[in-house]
């Protein structure tokens, strides 16, 4: 193998920034420290074992085509694998099984055959180095030359830069062309206002207040100390928005002491006898807030940690959040359940631009 | 290197043409005659591939894509990108008559009804994890070696937003079984679309088709995540690696290497054969982690439900980071000005982690700059050569890894027995303090590993050997380096901070100024490469 | 993009329950405010009077010697541990019977422990507590067998108990250093006796909220997720990406980083 010439070969030296002109900028200086080593060139080359070694080498042969044979093993394995454990319905152990089988199977026909093919190259292929020159990225000056001459040409035979009237009008043309691809994009939503719908939700006076997912109406004698429930509105069933309108009138519903609890005079009557009801849809980017703690009475949300304290109308104590959980202001009906005295004050969730 | 080859040979004789090797012949002669494919396998056939394990990373990311790509083909056979409600009527009983839409329908009958249905979903999503994964650790190694140098700054920005698809490519992937984790990772996307000033609004009701979850969703990803961003992450691909043909990898240094060639082993047919097995090594490794470890049980998430909420519900790892952000911001952080809602608890990590991102894809141009240097670079540096730059990285990792520790702040808090208050607060502090401490400490090993270097290059090993010399002394015995082994810890670029001087009409612009300082900053802390000056005068001592 | 909203519409009339199901449920509901808490109340009164005054005297002398320093010689309690009036045998049983009490020290939640008393020993506290003012019994074995609804408990469980426990039961942080406990291999009797009396600062799940019925539905569900390991194979603890990233970085990458050094070393 030709010795590469290996006093050039420091990079300040290279004969790759030799063609380039402009290399380093003003000021920038490399440091060139005097009587700096030289590149000693390519070290001997040692063999290896399989090179030495005949018995080796037909070894090492013998492995690979091993290796290659138990890959066909696998593969056949894993097809029986495929037939003689199907799944049986119902029998989760047998999916397990099914998985696992068919996968192993599937995993010793490919390592098999990587494996053999890596040890093929490493021990019996040709070994040592080879070098390539590298050429600089640049084109040569005379490519660059003719590239030039081919915009030159096709500038002169096309008139792009002396018709300028054809040049501009083509510009303008084409940045409007997007334009109705960019309007089309409205019917992705339906026509309706998402401002006006992210204020509203099921909740209005006299709505009852249901167990989620079992549809009942929730008496309050039946709120005892410390109980939790997780509440849907009456009028949500059966409808087409089922899911929209659940992912904004979702409610938790708790009894605290009336002693535990700290009630603004704006907000007497919205509580009933301890009894309050809060948007479960955190403020800070909507995940339910169902964590409840029954002696702290605080609500934790699990993707990012925000706290509130029920106690203190859901003002936050920690985390990101900034905006208390709204509140559903309720009390009960002729029959004793429970009924939302209004609908929420303010939108639920979290903020949007057009909130406020 | 002549003597090598020659067992090999004497072994398979070119003898009279076989059958087969006809055939072959003719096969190659119908193709060259249709398509000149002889000049493209003369051009490349033989090109040089240099042997490192770190250069082999971005092959990983390739090959786990390749096993995306294929398992996901399986899953396309099955899975029912619709939102439709469907009753559950499959054979996995903890879920039957539970009402549920299609798409998590379909994949529970794949996972459940199909025979290695579960065993493609798990290659498809451990493939993916191993994919991004193998993307990040790629990046960093071509960080910490400065091979994003000219003439690759383009090819890192490719790279770059390959990575960006990777992740893309991961959340709507992620959130197509309409389960009870993906919805409400949904649901943080639009509560933080939502947050964006002006447009969040539109944005979020565009997007969904209407109110937050709606029933457009999972069609729509699904078409991103099938159609649009794989095609476009095959064509980056595609330039990804025909620019690295044309750059030529990188090598490191060492003898015999230059910055005018490159040393390694050629395409046909050793390199094939290592990359090619590779690839099966690689799928491979990941059909059997599919075999034996469950990756995302949608069965126990159940169908998506906006009312519940698992405990523990993280995204994806690689999705982490932006989670974490959202996590560690700092309380109250949302403001009403001018008549409109200011969520800077939602755009506050929104601007922080586009900086990063941001700062990540121009870094290359950013150094550039600052070094003045517009040569080509060949040969990949040690980090430790490099010390700011490597003390940079460290940084953005620590910063990067304390955001990913975030995301998981109540994992940390329940398996460590911690209060969340006390790991978020202390997450928060080393987000600010990390980088630096890491950046310091990097910086301080990387120029001690130069030391170090420079010491051994000039004096040697040590050898262990203690000796007593006539006058009492004792003194251990170096064992000298050969030339080979030196080059390697010589070969290195040393830069001296810019100075300052002034432009054709005299004058200094502020920009040469703050580019001095930077450079300053950069190259002020050095370690020269030995030469063989101070080897020669130095050999007195020892 | 209207047409096709219009054929969800119809998929989904009766939202995310068939017509039948939401009949099933309010039954069930009805049956859990009136019937099943006639039921439960009674239980409760028979559970007192079969109790033996002789257990009860038991019971108050085990109490008075391990229990008394906390909750008071009365069991009204005192600054370092609350009243126990009306919390019945349940919550005895189950803070006696998974080793919560008696507390090793004070701490933001007291933890699982080695039993410290024998199930008669237990059962004699339980009586005396009972005996004092009435609570929620130890609950019936009917509820316990884990052979009702899986499918509906595990609706239950995903929107009552998930939120803490998570999905796959495997705990999860509270505030403060609390936390839900993971409900692997935990006794479906101590999971009722939990929902009903709430421990510590878990939410109560009453009759009234949840049914004996929707309880035995939930231990049903955590049975079946309990009884069958995780059909794809080894589950990473439960935990979701967290365990599966670190899996992937750790095991998937670093062995593929070793078959790497393998490809590129040369051999002898």
């Amino acid at each position: 193998m030709a010795q590469h010439d290996g006093d050039k070969a420091t990079a300040a030296g290279s004969e790759l920034e030799a063609v380039s002109p402009r290399t380093v900028s003003t000021g920038t200086a490399v440091a060139t420290t005097g009587g700096a080593f030289e590149n000693p060139g390519m070290p001997p080359h040692s063999p290896r074992a399989t090179d030495l070694d005949p018995r080796k080498d037909k070894t090492a042969e013998r492995r690979v085509g091993l290796l290659f044979l138990f890959s066909i093993v696998g593969s056949v394995f894993a097809i029986v694998a495929y037939i003689i454990f199907p799944i049986v319905p119902g029998d989760l152990s047998s999916v397990r099984v099914n998985n696992m089988l068919l996968g192993v199977g599937i995993s010793v026909a490919l390592l098999a055959i990587g494996l053999g093919a890596i040890y093929w190259a490493k021990n019996l292929m040709k070994d040592g180095e080879w070098e390539e020159h590298r050429h600089p990225t640049r084109g040569s000056e005379d490519t660059r030359a003719a590239a030039v001459e081919v915009f030159t040409l096709g500038n002169e035979e096309s008139g792009f830069g002396r018709r300028s009237l054809i040049r501009n009008s083509l510009i303008g043309a084409l940045v409007v062309s997007p334009l109705p691809a960019v309007v089309m994009f409205r019917d992705l939503a339906p026509a309706a206002d998402p401002v006006a719908l992210l204020k509203e939700t099921l909740w209005e006076k006299d709505v009852r207040l249901m167990r989620d997912p079992a549809n009942t109406p929730v008496k309050a004698s039946e709120v005892t100390l410390g109980s939790v429930f997780q509440i849907i509105p009456e009028n949500l069933a059966g409808r087409e928005d089922f899911l929209e309108q659940k992912a904004k009138a979702a409610v938790l519903l708790m009894r605290l002491k009336p002693e535990d609890l700290h009630v603004s005079p704006e907000r007497a009557d919205w509580n009933y006898q301890g009894i309050v009801a809060y948007s479960k849809i955190c403020t800070h980017v909507g995940c339910p807030v169902a964590l409840a703690e029954q002696h702290t009475h605080h609500l934790l949300c699990p993707c990012h940690q925000s706290q509130f304290d029920i106690s203190h109308e859901a003002k936050v104590i920690f985390g990101p959040a900034k905006r208390p959980l709204p509140q559903l202001p309720i009390t009960v009906d002729a029959q004793g359940y429970l009924v939302a005295r209004s609908g929420f004050h303010e939108p639920v969730g979290p903020s949007f631009w057009e909130r406020s | 290197m002549t003597t090598a080859q020659d067992t090999t040979t004497t072994k398979s004789p070119v003898a009279a043409p076989t059958r087969g090797s006809r055939f072959t012949g003719a096969v190659a002669n119908y193709l060259d005659e249709r398509t000149s494919i002889s000049g493209i396998t003369k051009e490349l056939g033989r090109k040089i591939f240099p042997d490192h394990w770190s250069f082999m990373l971005g092959e990983v990311a390739l090959y786990s894509f390749i096993a995306i790509l294929l398992s996901g083909t399986f899953l396309t056979f099955f899975f029912e990108p619709t939102m439709t409600q469907v009753h559950y009527e499959g054979s996995y009983v903890g879920l039957k008559g539970i009402e549920m839409s299609a798409a998590y329908a379909s994949t529970l009958d794949i996972s459940f009804d199909i025979r290695g249905g579960l065993l493609m979903r798990q290659v498809h999503h451990w493939a993916a994890l191993l994919f991004v994964a193998a993307i990040g650790l790629h990046m960093l190694r071509v960080f910490f070696n400065g091979s994003f140098k000219k003439p690759r700054e383009l090819n890192w920005v490719i790279g770059f937003v390959l990575f960006i698809l990777a992740m893309g490519e991961g959340f709507t992937g992620y959130s197509l079984p309409d389960d009870l984790l993906s919805g409400n990772g949904l649901r943080i996307i639009d509560g933080m679309v939502k947050g964006i000033p002006l447009a969040g609004t539109w944005i979020s009701y565009l997007l969904f088709g209407g109110e937050f979850p709606g029933t457009a969703i999972v069609p729509r990803l699904y078409s991103l995540h099938i159609l649009l961003l794989p095609a476009i992450l095959v064509a980056a691909l595609g330039l990804h690696l025909l620019l690295m043909v044309i750059n030529k990898h990188t090598q490191y240094a060492g003898p015999g290497r230059t910055n005018d060639n490159v040393v390694g082993v050629p395409i046909m047919p050793n390199f094939a054969a290592k990359a090619g097995g590779f690839f099966f090594v690689v799928f491979g490794v990941i059909v059997l982690i599919s075999s034996f470890f469950t990756i995302n049980p949608i069965w126990n998430y159940g169908p998506y439900d906006p009312s519940p909420i698992s405990a523990g519900t993280q995204p994806d790892w690689y999705i982490g980071f932006a989670d974490g952000g959202l996590r560690l911001v700092p309380p109250g952080l949302e403001f009403v000005l001018w008549g409109h809602t200011w969520s800077f608890n939602i755009i506050l990590p929104l601007i922080v982690l586009g900086l990063f991102i941001v700062l990540v894809a121009i870094y290359p141009f950013l150094e550039a700059w600052i070094t003045g240097d517009k040569r080509e670079h060949h040969i990949t540096e040690r980090p430790r050569n490099a010390p700011t730059r490597t003390a940079i990285g460290a940084a953005g990792v620590t910063f990067y890894a304390v955001l990913w520790a975030a995301a998981a702040s109540d994992i940390l808090a329940t398996h460590f027995h911690l209060t969340i208050e006390a790991v978020t607060h202390s997450l928060q502090a080393l987000l600010i303090l990390g980088p630096i401490i890491a950046y310091l400490i990097a910086k301080r090993v990387c120029l001690a590993l130069q030391k170090k270097d420079r010491e051994i290059a000039l004096h040697g090993y040590e050898s262990g050997r203690m000796i007593r010399l006539p006058g009492g002394e004792y003194h251990e015995v170096h064992q000298p380096l050969d030339d080979y082994e030196r080059w390697r810890l010589v070969d290195y670029v040393d830069y001296k901070p810019l100075m300052i001087r002034p432009d054709a009409r005299g004058r200094i612009s502020p920009v040469q100024r703050v580019r001095a300082v930077l450079s300053r900053w950069f190259f002020e802390d050095r370690i020269s490469p030995a030469t063989r000056a101070e080897l020669e005068s130095g050999e007195g001592h020892h | 993009m209207r047409t096709h909203t219009s054929t969800d519409a119809r998929g989904r009339q009766t939202g995310r329950r068939h017509p039948l199901a939401s009949i099933a449920l309010i039954t069930i509901g009805l049956l859990s405010t009136g019937g099943a808490y006639a039921l439960m109340t009674t239980t409760a009164s028979a559970e007192t009077s079969v109790a033996t005054q002789q257990s009860v005297n038991e019971g108050q002398k085990i109490f008075a010697a391990n229990c008394a320093t906390c909750h008071g010689m009365t069991a009204s309690g005192t600054k370092d541990g609350p009243s126990l009036y009306g919390v019945g045998a349940a919550s005895v049983d189950f803070q006696m019977g998974t080793g919560r009490m008696p507390l090793a020290y004070q701490g933001p939640q007291g933890a699982q422990k080695p039993l410290q008393f024998t199930q008669e020993q237990i059962d004699d506290v339980a009586a005396y507590i009972a005996s004092l003012a009435p609570g929620p019994a130890v609950p019936d074995e009917k509820y316990l067998a884990g052979d009702a609804d899986v499918a509906l408990g595990g609706q239950l469980f995903r929107t009552n108990c998930a939120m803490c426990h998570n999905v796959a039961g495997a705990g999860g942080a509270l505030t403060e250093g609390k936390f839900a406990p993971s409900l692997k291999g935990v006794e479906a009797r101590h999971i009722y006796e939990a929902m009903v009396t709430g421990p510590q600062n878990m939410p109560v799940f009453s009759d009234s909220n949840l049914s004996p019925q929707d309880k035995a539905d939930i231990i049903s569900f955590l049975k079946f997720q309990n009884q069958h390991a995780s059909p794809g194979g080894v589950d990473l603890g439960g935990l979701g990406p967290v365990s599966e990233g670190l899996f992937i970085w750790i095991f998937g990458l670093g062995a593929i980083v070793g078959v790497t050094i393998w490809i590129t070393a040369r051999p002898n």
